[in-house]
């Protein structure tokens, strides 16, 4: 149920993506797709009751494998998140620079490129 | 197989250097040339076995496994080719730009990302190298900095995001079903039968489709490949599109999912509109550059027509209209470049007589020309031929109809601006153009030497059962299963 509703926030994102008229209306659609599929990673680890996923010395855990959450979905995601950024910060400078040039941040008034 | 990460690890670290050393033009050329020839001598030194390297030695089940076989190995060569002579190119072409090193840089940022895409054998690391290439190549189409090149990097950026997403929600799939991410692992895991299976690989087919521009995600790629200087689109149109999406596809529905015949037909009809769409798009341009971008769509519907087949022979034709269109399309973009740089034009109707006055340049589009068109001693010819026997022999007769209709528009098209651009009178305000310089036309003939020969790969035996065969028998062998036997 709680999968379907990050599928329903990436839709919404797609959405925005294909409908909105705004620069950053766009960049915001697509940083919320990012951000679903983040989630979705993220709860795919998740385990009712579990517990952080260390294996320590002081305080030995014989069942840590069926009760830890899985660590790797994690690290996925913070790679994830960096490459978002990556994306977010090279549009955002893009949406600058085509301001610059049109004076405005709407799609519909950028008509250099035809057929 | 310690050769493996050097792919990665050699255009990284020039990328590096080259992002602090800004006005020693020679030290810039000197790292540019040194790296990219390094990279074509380690790319013919790789052994023809299939081997495996384990990123800092961990098992291939917990760690990062880099795997290279005959189908990597071959588009390998074909990228390092492909990227070497573009660089050389750039060093003439790019004069006129600001801040080379800058650009030789992310060159190499999107050669390291083509390059980890290829050897990789691990979904998360594949779509990391993914990222690293196409967000370097949305870069490298913004950067004339003029409004339209802006405006066709913000198309091409949001819409390879969202492919991008795709792509990353069909991993997150994949390991919710597997909970492995080694492509070897996944594909003894992923149950065929199983619904979500489905949505893997319509999720897949989506992304890495509009990544390679097939029939209704094409729109972005005649913008994005017009507007990035000529070498960049060299690179982009020639090896880009298929290493991000054709190659990726190709393992995937053949190694990991071991695909069934129903969703390839599929796949072979849409190529099949692709390549219409492609080349009616490509008869109406006037600009040189965005004619040639929108015949990219119609070569890349070719290849899909072959993969979609499914039979040895579909892939063989597939496989070497990758290596063919690499070839020719790089070719064409390089003295459509030539012709941009000399003359300052790209509307071939306002040109003419370029002949006189630039040779070679002449000379070169005259073979790439011919070669794309088909003409038969000349590469395009044998794929195009392998592609129609194989859809006639496996029943296809109508997809072997739409090869030939495409192709003979093809040949009535390039002629045509053949004659626009190097033939009749030479208008007076080009009496003073000049030829390009040596930089730019010894790139083009090594080429133009390829246009010629790679027909060889598929005629001549010895060439034959090296490079091409055991690429197509890798795919044709099947589901990866039992390659590592033990379990963690």
């Amino acid at each position: 149920m709680i999968y379907a509703l990050c599928i329903v926030l990436f839709l919404l994102g797609l959405y925005g993506v294909l409908v909105k008229k705004n620069l950053i209306k766009i960049i915001i659609s697509l940083a919320m797709m990012n951000n679903a599929i983040n989630l979705f990673f993220i709860l795919l680890a998740y385990r009712k009751n579990g517990v952080v996923p260390i294996l320590s010395f002081l305080q030995p855990n014989a069942n840590l494998y069926e009760t830890a959450v899985d660590p790797l979905p994690q690290a996925l995601v913070l790679t994830s998140v960096v490459i978002g950024l990556g994306v977010t910060a090279l549009m955002v400078a893009l949406a600058i620079r085509l301001y610059y040039v049109y004076g405005t941040f709407d799609i519909t008034k950028m008509r250099k490129l035809r057929g | 197989m310690g050769l493996l990460p050097l792919f990665v690890a050699i255009p990284l670290f020039s990328a590096l250097v080259l992002g602090f050393i800004e006005h020693k033009k020679w030290i810039i050329h000197t790292l540019v040339m040194l790296t990219t020839s390094a990279l074509v001598i380690l790319a013919f030194a790789t052994p023809l076995q299939r081997g495996f390297y384990f990123v800092g030695g961990y098992h291939p089940f917990v760690g990062i496994t880099l795997m290279l076989d005959p189908l990597n190995r071959l588009l390998l060569i074909v990228v390092q080719i492909l990227v070497f002579v573009a660089s050389w190119y750039s060093i003439g072409y790019m004069e006129k730009y600001t801040a080379k090193s800058k650009y030789f840089s992310f060159v190499f940022l999107m050669l390291a990302g083509m390059n980890g895409i290829v050897i990789t054998a691990d979904f998360f690391n594949l779509y990391v190298y993914m990222e690293i290439a196409t967000i370097a190549s949305y870069a490298l189409v913004a950067y004339g900095g003029k409004a339209h090149e802006l405006e066709a990097s913000f198309k091409y950026l949001v819409l390879g995001s969202i492919s991008s997403l795709f792509i990353l929600l069909g991993i997150a799939l994949i390991y919710s079903q597997t909970a492995a991410l080694n492509m070897m692992l996944v594909a003894q895991r992923l149950d065929v039968t199983n619904p979500i299976t489905w949505l893997i690989i319509t999720v897949f087919a989506a992304g890495f489709g509009l990544k390679s521009a097939l029939f209704p995600f094409h729109s972005w790629l005649p913008d994005a490949h017009s507007s990035a200087p000529a070498p960049v689109s060299a690179i982009l149109s020639g090896v880009l599109i298929k290493v991000v999406g054709i190659y990726v596809l190709l393992r995937f529905f053949f190694n990991i999912i071991g695909i069934d015949q129903a969703p390839l037909t599929l796949i072979a009809w849409l190529g099949a509109l692709s390549s219409l769409v492609g080349v009616l798009l490509a008869m109406g341009q006037h600009d040189f550059k965005r004619l040639l971008a929108c015949h990219s769509v119609s070569q890349v519907g070719y290849i899909f027509i072959g993969i979609g087949l499914g039979t040895p022979l579909g892939l063989i034709g597939a496989l070497l209209h990758i290596v063919n269109h690499s070839a020719f399309k790089s070719l064409l973009f390089l003295s459509a470049g030539s012709v941009e740089h000399a003359t300052g034009e790209r509307n071939f109707h306002s040109m003419g007589g370029l002949a006189k006055v630039m040779p070679w340049t002449n000379a070169a589009s005259f073979i790439g020309f011919t070669s794309i068109g088909g003409v038969p001693p000349l590469n395009g010819f044998w794929s195009k031929l392998i592609l129609i026997i194989a859809c006639v022999a496996s029943g296809h007769w109508i997809l072997g109809l739409i090869i030939v209709i495409v192709a003979i528009m093809t040949l009535t098209l390039f002629p045509k601006i053949q004659k626009y651009v190097f033939l009749g009178d030479l208008p007076s305000k080009f009496q003073k153009v000049k030829e390009s310089p040596w930089s730019m036309i010894f790139p083009m003939l090594i080429l133009c030497f390829f246009c010629i020969t790679l027909g060889a790969l598929i005629v001549v035996p010895v060439l034959r059962e090296t490079y091409f065969l055991p690429a197509v028998q890798a795919l044709l062998s099947g589901k990866w299963l039992g390659v590592f036997q033990s379990a963690p």
